[in-house]
């Protein structure tokens, strides 16, 4: 007990950069998954392609190997290009160092792992929209974009809270791969004190406990929000 | 609208939360590891700054202090003292132990020191200075036990090692003897005090570091096994951090202070290695 207290300002801490890489990822990943979302729906060839490609991918692998191929490999391609350039076209070396700060490689993995969920997420919200919603907006002269605007998007917003309140704790713990790279979360901080103290059951119990302590009250403030859109609703009689 | 309104009210929300990612984003690990940089010896506008690398979760070597929050450890205590007669202050940059390699080939760091062994593999990414620490296998006896000598006298004897190690493959190969395999290092001990086994065969600086964590009643025994060195670790074609680095570890060996730092963290004197060229091992 004695060495949980100790502890507690280092779990603390790692639980606050837990917090705030998970909502820096699913805040970016809404903002790309609403893209990729709404590109999976377009009637252009190839934006949906992309689309689709960007969010198979990005589901399809295991997020540890694109932590990887962000940390370790995208300063190996980084290096080869510039030293390409050097000895082809005579470049002056313009990088001192390509490698990529460990906050960066977070951000970029976490976010675009987020996205590709968030992506499919929006695209059921969008689709399950009555089909006659759209069509009374368009009869009513609106444009596709104003449809897309004032109707469809405000209903399926309501309906992809729970959703998104899933991803953002999915994401939550995912997180705890990020201190395969050293970015000190709340796992990372659970490493470091096992270390050195030899005591690895009371270690990791207590962030397994902390973990839960945050899932468990962002799950109740999803529902709480859930419940108050609710109220505004009239279409259930 | 007003569902809509209340939207908007947890966009800002989310918002908010993502300035405070990105205000804090520019600090990185500084603040999350509290004291997760720190120099030795007075700063002084002459003096170059290099960038140390190590993963701080391998006791004792290096590992983060519970009770100052600084890194700590033989590696740290040895770099430091490199510096100091070398004439360079040390920052630490802690981070994952895959990253270390490839954080020198980018020269995002100057040097690493966090346990590595020199091996062709690595000789091929980064150069490395001196050898500083030998490691390997060693046999760990009782205080009191006179008659275990070394790996040869271990013929037929009860040994207990770590499952899965170099240990335990190695103790397999002593004819006659029967091996325990237990699950970790603190069984292995205390199966050696009461008296189950005969000896111990495990890691040196583990070993060492169990006994100067005030286990005296066990010693360690003979040569070492399956020997393999430290060395700490620079971008390739930066020689004259290389150059300062080996100097300094000379200075060290003869002014007495690397057994200094080693009996501070390893509770015994230097066993017949000091850094320099690994000494012939006779297999």
């Amino acid at each position: 007990m004695g060495l949980i207290i100790q502890s507690l300002p280092y779990l603390v801490m790692g639980a606050v950069q837990t917090l705030k890489i998970t909502a820096v990822a699913v805040t970016l990943g809404c903002i790309f998954g609403l893209f990729a979302g709404m590109g999976r729906l377009s009637r252009r060839r190839l934006t949906s392609f992309l689309a689709t490609c960007y969010v198979d991918f990005f589901r399809g692998t295991p997020l540890l190997v694109q932590i990887f191929i962000v940390y370790y490999g995208f300063p190996q391609l980084l290096n080869e290009v510039q030293q390409f350039l050097i000895t082809h076209f005579g470049l002056p070396q313009l990088l001192q160092t390509t490698h990529i700060p460990v906050f960066v490689a977070a951000t970029v993995s976490t976010s675009l792992n987020s996205g590709a969920y968030v992506a499919e997420i929006f695209r059921a919200g969008i689709q399950s929209i009555d089909r006659g919603q759209v069509e009374a907006a368009r009869s009513l002269g609106m444009t596709e974009g104003q449809t897309m605007r004032y109707i469809v998007l405000p209903q399926a917003f309501k309906r992809v809270i729970p959703p998104l309140g899933n991803e953002f704790i999915a994401m939550l713990k995912d997180t705890s791969l990020l201190s395969v790279i050293g970015y000190v979360e709340l796992t990372r901080q659970g490493q470091l004190i096992s270390a050195a103290t030899f005591k690895p059951l009371q270690v990791y119990f207590a962030v397994a406990l902390i973990y839960l302590a945050m899932t468990f009250t962002i799950s109740r403030l999803v529902d709480y929000l859930e419940r108050r859109l609710r109220t505004g609703d009239h279409d259930r009689g | 609208m007003k569902p809509l309104r209340r939207l908007g009210l947890l966009l800002v929300v989310v918002l908010m939360f993502l300035l405070a990612g990105c205000g804090g984003a520019s600090q990185e690990k500084g603040a999350a590891t509290s004291g997760g940089t720190s120099s030795a010896g007075t700063s002084n506008p002459t003096k170059p700054k290099y960038t140390v690398a190590l993963e701080a979760t391998f006791a004792p070597f290096e590992f983060r202090d519970m009770k100052t929050g600084d890194f700590t450890g033989f590696d740290i205590d040895l770099i430091k003292a490199v510096g100091q007669v070398a004439g360079f202050d040390v920052e630490i940059k802690e981070m994952g132990f895959d990253g270390i390699i490839t954080a020198l080939q980018t020269n995002n760091v100057d040097l690493a020191i966090s346990g590595i062994s020199i091996d062709d593999e690595r000789k091929k990414a980064v150069d490395f200075s001196m050898p500083y620490y030998q490691s390997g296998l060693v046999v760990a006896v009782k205080t009191d036990n006179n008659t275990i000598k070394g790996f040869d006298d271990l013929n037929g004897k009860k040994i207990a090692v770590q499952i899965g190690t170099t240990s335990a493959k190695e103790a397999k190969k002593i004819p006659g003897a029967k091996v325990t395999e237990l699950d970790k290092v603190p069984d292995l001990f205390l199966e050696l005090k009461n008296g189950g086994v005969d000896a111990v065969v495990n890691d040196l600086p583990v070993t060492a570091y169990y006994i100067q964590q005030g286990n005296k009643d066990i010693k360690i025994v003979g040569d070492v096994r399956a020997a393999e060195y430290y060395g700490i670790a620079v971008p390739k074609g930066k020689t004259e951090v290389l150059q300062k680095i080996n100097e300094g570890l000379k200075t060290l060996k003869e002014n007495g202070q690397y057994a200094e730092i080693y009996k501070k963290w390893f509770g015994q004197d230097p066993p017949s290695f000091l850094p320099g060229e690994p000494p012939q091992q006779k297999q």
